[in-house]
């Protein structure tokens, strides 16, 4: 175990490394300042594409050659996309999907 | 009074929005606190970590790292890598935060994968303050945080029920996100070009390390693409102006 002193530098650290990657892009492109278009293009553009990357980023360790074949994933990814699609209600869709994974991983596979 | 009143308002109009994520972070912040005081640490570092850090990868890489003799330089190489994505959160955010004025530096500061995806989304409802309700949804989204990571360190091992598969509603978030911005938006390519990059960075990268190569695969793409995108928007929105004068 690390001291209670050795922690507080160790935490305090890591906030660091998370504050710089959080404001990189703030300092470098400061409110007063024109931002260049291409800036503007791609802060428009990544929201889709990084939330595409999210969904992935969340499935990454599902494997769709070993038992259960990511099948339970599949089933509640398509029941959270109807779901949106026929009642547009953000809690429904997410809780619908989330209970319906929780009892495929539980009790079906 | 009538501040209290106004910020009570805030929090109600803000507080539907973060219900996935109140749920998210319970669960996620109770398992880091889990893990922090089996470790032997007292369950307030839990606290002060979710506090200052505040970040959930991170703190559950800083805790797999803490063993004796932990390079500190090593782990803080790490961590910029890690959360390098954020310098792409922030690409979005630029606009936004404009208006923020003494607010901004917290939104920085507190700017998570999850409060992202919510302010990507985030629709001001009519008569409310933007700045108060993306600053609310903001703090909503660190006190979960902290609570979870507060009830895990203090209570963690005395749950019994079974949680297995409850990390998936993190998947549902950003899926009924990305079904909302397909909706409100004409041009798909860029939600293609993250899936295409993301899925061949896995690929190829690995499920630990595709991250980085994912979000400089996708910025050069997108950034090849950006003519053809603007041409397309441009020649449409000729178009209507066409079927406008039409009209006249």
């Amino acid at each position: 175990m690390l001291s209670n002193t050795s922690m507080l530098l160790y935490v305090l650290i890591t906030a660091a490394a998370v504050i710089i990657t959080r404001g990189f892009t703030f300092l470098l492109f400061p409110a007063g300042k024109q931002t260049p278009k291409v800036i503007l293009f791609l802060g428009k553009a990544l929201p889709c594409a990084l939330m595409a990357l999210l969904i992935v980023y969340c499935l990454k360790n599902t494997s769709p050659l070993l038992y259960p074949y990511g099948l339970p994933e599949a089933i509640a990814i398509a029941a959270v996309i109807l779901l949106h699609l026929w009642k547009k209600n953000n809690l429904l869709s997410i809780a619908g999907g989330t209970i319906l994974y929780m009892i495929l991983v539980q009790f079906v596979f | 009074m009538q501040t209290a009143s106004r910020v009570l308002n805030h929090l109600k109009v803000a507080f539907p929005r973060t219900v996935p994520i109140l749920l998210g972070y319970l669960f996620l912040g109770i398992a880091f606190g889990i893990l922090l005081t089996e470790k032997g640490y007292h369950w307030l570092w839990a606290v002060f970590m979710g506090l200052v850090i505040y970040a959930g990868m991170g703190q559950f890489v800083a805790v797999n790292m803490l063993l004796p003799g932990v390079n500190f330089l090593n782990a803080f190489l790490l961590q910029l890598t890690l959360n390098a994505r954020h310098i792409f959160y922030g690409l979005s955010m630029l606009e936004t935060f404009k208006i923020m004025g003494k607010r901004k530096p917290y939104m920085i500061f507190a700017l998570t994968d999850e409060t992202y995806s919510l302010l990507c989304s985030a629709k001001v409802p009519a008569g409310i303050d933007a700045r108060n309700y993306y600053f609310f949804i903001a703090l909503l989204n660190q006190g979960y945080w902290i609570l979870g990571c507060a009830l895990g360190g203090l209570i963690g091992s005395l749950l019994t029920f079974n949680s297995t598969g409850i990390d998936f509603i993190m998947t549902a978030l950003f899926l009924t996100i990305a079904v909302d911005q397909w909706r409100e938006t004409k041009d798909h390519i860029p939600v293609f070009t993250g899936f295409a990059c993301a899925l061949l960075c896995l690929l190829l990268f690995g499920a630990n390390h595709f991250i980085i190569p994912s979000l400089l695969c996708i910025t050069v793409c997108l950034l090849i693409l950006r003519k053809p995108m603007e041409n397309r928007e441009a020649k449409e929105k000729a178009a209507i102006r066409e079927v406008d004068t039409d009209a006249l």
